[in-house]
């Protein structure tokens, strides 16, 4: 009954994403209806939410699969270009604007997906690094492609006469809602945690029953899906479609967002995925030509400090000391919740409350030798054996 | 045959790069990615030595310094802090240094493409066509480093202190070897190897831009894992295989737009059939 009760009991921890997003979703809609919403500042959030879907996404390969792609610009490219072929027919058949590019993100989702499937199946056998490479290899190989087909429009890209008005941010924020709510979830199911458990020792989780290749495989197109949704996304915002657009460094830039939010951690994507992106939309392309190698150069900081941060034993005295700041302030913040925490027994066992007879003390302690028939003698062949 | 010569180069170059890839990875466990953008900052210090008009050797030298300088220095920077870190986090370091690198090499040279010339452009009739003298160069120069690499590793005892290091780094440890020094080596010569291939890339290619380290970077990396990465017989023989390939694809019109699809498509099928690449040695994992 307690189970149940626990259950059903609110958490912050498990919504609080969607309460976000559905959050600045309907503020945009209220802006817009009532006319304050610029076009620029649509434009803006619709590529704050493609940057959410790419985030989160690739979030679910490097954070919680521990693979590292470097191709998901590729899946993005997949995903707009076939997106783009699909609304550019199907808006000559049926007149709804909504459910021509509904009908373009899922054929676009799953066309990235089978490109996924189509990458992942020979590679995810192999080691993390190789990965890399072939992911960032498919990233250029889809690139080159596009860019010498004629049916896709060759250097010129591919023209998109019927772009989707302002309102596609509206479509972004529903499609990044759906995006955190299947990752989420999928993280909290029986999958999720055998897609965790390969991240944290693979030949543990292979012992345990887990079908490594295939978890991998589904991380992996899933990731790729909602790749190729924000590659529709964009596909219907921007034309003409170049891919240029998605080169190697903006599959970093995903990456940034990823480690700057904390691998393995949804809320932290989605947070720097907006922050980036607004920075990026705000103040970079007002600066000059300049400012874009600023850009890479504090991207390439972000990576490196975070990573140390998180990894480095140097770094370990100064995080846990903003770690300790951090708990004071969330005590200072939620005095209530915090004396509860501090009510509840803590989650080890504490051995030592323990009534019994036996001295724990000496019981966990190395000293105690325990009695062989043969201890005698060893030792003292281990001693011949130095002296000789 | 005048394909064959400059495949033959070409796959020097990718050889010489592939080299210090394969070794960084057998020693260190870990993927340089950095390793291309060693390179690009080579063909700028030969740039500045040789618009300074500064001669081909001193700029050779130059460059080496500079490659083994920042070679050194991410090592002890970004690289041994993790050593006890998981690969992903060494890997995603490695992604850093290299856009460092580039955005580095942009703040300091602009991202505008700049000629260079290291030799004159003479050729000499050979084999009934005609060579380029910088061909020979790069040919001469890279078999000379090849078969030097090669005794060193094979006859020196830092030679064998690398290769125990590679074995078992734990092994080497505990019988004396200097594991923190030997990988800074391994990586001082990774990038002194980059010095070289930026001097010869250079000669076929006479432009220098921020981004010129990272086509052949991938490109030799893929050269490692097709020879069987860790594997320095296979560095070489996957390099001049690439190279090759490379050059007979881009000279015919029909596959030149999809040289780089070709060269990566190889990776895959090599992935594919032999994992371990041509010359590479399939190890167990345990816990």
């Amino acid at each position: 009954m307690t189970v149940t009760a626990e259950k059903k009991k609110f958490r912050l921890k498990y919504y609080g994403n969607y309460l976000l997003l559905a959050a600045v979703l309907l503020l945009l809609i209220v802006l817009d209806v009532s006319g304050v919403l610029k076009r620029s500042s649509a434009l803006t959030f619709t590529r704050i939410g493609y940057s959410i879907i790419l985030a989160v996404s690739l979030n679910l390969v490097v954070g919680f699969l521990g693979e590292l792609s470097l191709g998901h610009a590729g899946f993005m490219c997949v995903g707009a270009y076939v997106g783009c072929l699909t609304s550019n027919y199907l808006y000559t058949v049926i007149d709804s604007p909504v459910i021509v590019v509904l009908l373009a993100l899922a054929v676009g989702g799953v066309a990235a997906a089978l490109f996924g499937l189509l990458i992942g199946l020979p590679t995810l056998r192999l080691k993390g690094d190789y990965l890399a490479i072939v992911t960032l290899a498919f990233g250029e190989i889809i690139r080159t492609v596009c860019r010498n087909q004629e049916f896709l429009g060759g250097a010129m890209g591919l023209d998109n006469p019927n772009k989707y008005g302002k309102e596609l941010y509206i479509i972004a924020f529903l499609a990044a809602l759906v995006t955190v709510a299947v990752i989420q979830n999928l993280m909290r199911s029986k999958h999720g945690r055998a897609i965790q458990a390969i991240r944290d020792n693979e030949i543990a989780a292979r012992a345990m029953g887990v079908n490594v290749t295939y978890y991998k495989l589904v991380g992996f197109v899933i990731a790729a899906f909602f790749a190729g949704i924000a590659g529709v996304i964009y596909g219907q915002q921007v034309s003409p479609i170049s891919s240029n657009a998605f080169d190697y460094n903006y599959s970093i830039d995903i990456l940034v967002m990823v480690v700057l939010g904390g691998m393995g951690n949804i809320t932290g994507s989605i947070i720097a995925a907006s922050l980036l992106t607004y920075i990026d939309v705000t103040l970079v392309s007002q600066l000059s030509g300049n400012a874009v190698m600023y850009k890479s150069l504090i991207y390439a900081l972000i990576l490196i400090f975070m990573i140390l941060w998180n990894n480095a034993p140097f770094m370990l005295p100064a995080r846990d000391w903003v770690r300790g700041k951090f708990t004071d302030l969330r005590r200072a913040l939620f005095r209530r919740r915090a004396a509860e925490s501090e009510g509840e027994p803590p989650a080890t066992a504490a051995w030592d409350k323990i009534p019994t007879k036996i001295p724990m003390d000496a019981l966990l302690s190395t000293d105690i030798v325990p009695e062989r028939s043969h201890g005698g003698e060893r030792k003292e062949d281990e001693n011949e054996s130095m002296g000789s | 045959m005048d394909t064959l010569i400059l495949g033959l180069c070409y796959g020097g170059i990718y050889a010489l790069i592939a080299l210090g890839y394969t070794m960084v990875y057998g020693i260190a466990k870990m993927l340089n990615f950095a390793h291309g953008d060693i390179i690009m900052a080579g063909a700028y210090a030969i740039f500045v030595v040789l618009s300074a008009q500064g001669h081909v050797i001193l700029a050779l030298l130059a460059a080496i310094v500079v490659c083994t300088a920042l070679g050194l220095l991410s090592e002890r920077l970004a690289y041994r802090p993790l050593r006890s870190a998981s690969p992903l986090a060494v890997l995603i370091t490695a992604i850093g240094v290299s856009y460092l690198l580039q955005s580095l090499a942009q703040i300091f040279f602009d991202s505008q493409k700049r000629p260079v010339t290291v030799l004159p452009p003479e050729s000499v009739p050979m084999f009934g066509t005609t060579v380029s003298v910088a061909s020979l160069w790069t040919l001469a120069l890279c078999t000379v480093i090849m078969v030097v690499l090669t005794l060193f590793i094979k006859k020196t005892r830092v030679g064998c202190a690398m290769l125990a290091v590679s074995e078992d780094r734990g092994a080497a440890q505990l019988m004396g070897i200097n594991v923190n020094f030997i990988i800074a080596l391994t990586f001082a010569i990774g990038s002194a190897l980059a010095a070289f291939a930026s001097l010869f890339y250079l000669m076929q290619t006479s432009v220098v831009e921020p981004t010129l380290g990272a086509m052949p970077g991938i490109k030799a990396f893929t050269a490692a894992v097709i020879g069987g990465i860790g594997s320095i017989p296979g560095a070489m023989v996957g390099g001049i295989l690439l190279g090759v390939i490379e050059t007979f694809s881009s000279s015919s019109p029909a596959l030149s737009p999809y040289t780089t699809a070709i060269e990566f498509g190889l990776l895959i099928v090599i992935l594919l059939v032999r994992p371990v690449g041509l010359f590479g040695k399939k190890r167990r994992e345990k816990v």
